[in-house]
């Protein structure tokens, strides 16, 4: 297969169209308008597809949620400001078991912050971010050939699942350009799911809802969605090791900072010191049990994002005090390289005596 | 002897837990009236929005999807893009439409989308216990008005089918009441002539009814739909307010 | 000069109101022309005085009665 050179926000778009998407609905948003533009380019035309700029964030996601009803594989995407737009949305498309694909390509936050790359949603994204309980499955890429598959296989589990599953890239990634080969053709003919609304012909009428007036018809439905989360932790849980075999240190780091750390380890094996990278790929399911089996012989952990520390909860959590979690972050969109994070690394590393 | 007058197919036959007297109970009649003569029970696709319709879908029987509060424009616009083989149409009340919903309804109506829209305009928030909506009128009280709507405070009402007749991309708005028997002949006339539209592929339709809300207008359900003729129709005058006949979507 | 017009005889009509879904809410004994529905004063299950229609020849089988009738609680019958 050929490769291509991309950035990362058209080639989602790219990825998505081969995935079978067949509706796109967004807002321009800095840093992710090269996708909506992208998939106004060449979505807009396919057959049987449909792009629309809606008139905001809001909009966007209630438009997902309707062509999802209608069966179809729906799209959105937008920038940590418009992803709380979305919020709403995404609870209702979680409550009602609906497939959708939602990319944050991560801003500067709070407020309307910066432009530049940050990963302060991660809260927001790996703890359902709207009302209720419920969780969407969350995807951290860290390139932008990562970007392409991981959209591809968004689409597949959202649809396997019946859920909303979130891409959690950042402003860098979306604007970088790297070679991309897509795996996949754009099917001949789009599918439509099982189970949407396509008018009552043939069957009896079908509803979509949620609200109930009977608190253990909702109790019973949160139940049902939770075990569903069981499973999908327990098939899809996904991370990724770097040098860790003989690590004395394992940097804990999720997509672009994961990118970044990769940088700062290869240097610091190149001076002698033993040091690994644990990438979740999964931040929702989080990898708790890699973490754990890792904790059984490696104590020492530094997380490594760019916000005011939201994964390293996970991480404290997952490793239960069997190991000790540092954390270095740098929030707003500043986008530290990896010479500065190499410093953090082995400061850590002298500091704590490891050899 | 033979019957003149039956339930409609498409109508469930669950009671309604709408108040005696409510204008829903009629309108949600009238369009199964309409769905059955036009053939549609199996095309349609209805979004029902939070309120005190929102349990709707025990009353229609065909597809429906819940909404979130004024969604339903872009809900419908979802649909009707991923299948426009479907007939979409949308069921809101004053707040849903004419306030949170405002923005969605704009741009589902000025993209010409082909979808119907189906606007309960009773001047009051009905099921959160009687606040003000957008189009409660001047000096009406409401649990949020407890004084009468001061337009200085409050803003004075909003007429949703003058505002949309305005958009380049509506085709056919018509406002209608459901208070009496020659008002309720005009509503079922004006939505079928609003799906009608939908169905011919020429844009964006809406039929608003003032409705009667007997509870929090604190009235009896006679007296309520006396009020509608007396005082709603003033400020919301019945009739066409677009009526672009030659259109089409391609326009 | 022509032959007078008979008279035109009046549709004979009748009701069935379906007493448990009727609310009380009044309108089909308003709007009915010929005052055929009047307040049965029996309670129905849900606590409202059902409406009652008068079988005494003077309905139409107009059906603004079932027109009106928010409840769909009324069926109309004509010759």
């Amino acid at each position: 297969m050929t490769k291509v050179l991309m950035d990362g926000n058209s080639a989602i778009a790219e990825a998505a169209i081969r995935a079978g998407c067949q509706c796109y609905f967004g807002y321009p948003i800095t840093p992710q308008n090269e996708l909506t533009e992208y998939m106004a380019l060449n979505l807009s035309r396919r057959k049987g597809c449909a792009f629309v700029q809606a008139e905001s964030e809001v909009a966007a996601i209630n438009m997902v949620y309707g062509a999802s009803v209608a069966g179809a594989r729906a799209m959105t995407s937008s920038s940590s400001p418009g992803i709380s737009l979305k919020q709403e949305g995404i609870s209702y498309l979680a409550a009602c078991e609906l497939p959708a694909v939602i990319v944050n390509m991560q801003r500067g936050g709070p407020g309307l912050g910066s432009i530049s790359a940050a990963q302060s949603d991660y809260f927001q994204a790996t703890r359902g971010g709207g009302h209720g309980d419920y969780r969407t499955i969350v995807l951290g890429p860290s390139s932008v050939q990562e970007l392409a598959d991981m959209t591809m296989r968004a689409f597949d589990l959202a649809d396997k699942y019946k859920i909303p599953v979130i891409i959690l890239g950042d402003g860098v990634l979306g604007q970088m350009k790297e070679p991309v080969e897509f795996k996949r053709e754009a099917p001949a003919v789009l599918a439509i799911r099982d189970g949407s609304l396509r008018g009552a012909k043939g069957r009896p009428s079908r509803i979509i809802k949620t609200f109930t007036s009977n608190p253990s018809e909702l109790e019973e439905i949160n139940w049902s969605l939770f075990r569903r989360y069981t499973l999908i932790k327990k098939e899809e849980t996904t991370s990724e090791t770097f040098l860790t075999e003989d690590a004395r240190l394992v940097v804990v780091a999720f997509g672009i900072a994961a990118r970044i750390a990769k940088g700062a380890i290869k240097n610091l094996r190149a001076e002698g010191l033993k040091v690994g990278l644990m990438r979740p790929v999964t931040l929702w399911p989080f990898p708790d049990e890699p973490l754990k089996e890792m904790a059984k012989t490696i104590k020492q952990y530094l997380v490594f994002e760019m916000n005011m520390g939201q994964m390293v909860e996970d991480v404290q959590l997952a490793l239960s005090g069997q190991g000790e979690v540092a954390f270095y972050g740098r929030p707003g969109g500043v986008i530290p390289n990896p010479s500065e994070v190499a410093r953090v690394i082995s400061r850590l590393y002298y500091q704590k005596g490891l050899k | 002897m033979k019957a003149v007058y039956t339930h409609p197919k498409s109508l469930k036959k669950t009671p309604f837990h709408y108040c005696p007297g409510c204008g829903h109970s009629v309108a949600h009649r009238l369009v199964c009236e309409v769905i059955d003569e036009m053939g549609l029970q199996e095309r349609v696709i209805g979004i029902p929005p939070p309120g005190c319709s929102v349990f709707a879908y025990n009353y229609f029987d065909v597809d429906m999807a819940e909404s979130a509060h004024g969604r339903g424009a872009a809900v419908a616009t979802g649909i009707k893009r991923a299948y426009p083989e479907s007939v979409v149409f949308t069921y809101q009340g004053d707040g849903d439409l004419a306030g949170i919903g405002t923005a969605e309804t704009i741009h589902a109506a000025n993209r010409g989308e082909n979808i119907t829209t189906i606007f309960i305009n009773n001047a009051v928030y009905g099921m959160t216990g009687g606040q003000m909506a957008p189009t409660t009128l001047r000096g009406m009280k409401t649990t949020t008005t407890p004084y009468g709507r001061d337009h200085i405070l409050e803003g004075h009402p909003i007429r949703m089918s003058e505002i949309l007749a305005m958009l380049d991309g509506v085709t056919y708005i018509e406002r209608v009441a459901v208070n009496s028997p020659a008002n309720i002949r005009k509503a079922k006339k004006a939505i079928a002539k609003a799906f009608q539209v939908q169905l011919d592929g020429r844009g964006f339709s809406m039929v608003e009814i003032l409705s009667p809300c007997p509870t929090n207008w604190k009235m009896t359900p006679v007296k309520s739909w006396q009020w509608v003729d007396e005082e709603m129709t003033k400020i919301f005058p019945l009739g066409v307010y677009k009526d672009v006949m030659e259109k089409t979507v391609a326009d | 000069m022509p032959d007078k017009q008979p008279a035109v005889k009046a549709a004979r009509g009748k009701i069935v109101i379906t007493r448990e879904l009727c609310k009380e809410c009044g309108l089909c004994i308003h709007f009915c022309p010929k005052k055929v529905i009047v307040q049965s004063g029996k309670l129905n299950a849900a606590g409202y005085q059902s409406a009652d229609f008068k079988d005494d020849g003077e309905c139409t089988g107009c059906a603004i009665c079932a027109i009106v009738c928010p409840e769909v609680a009324i069926e109309v019958y004509r010759d």
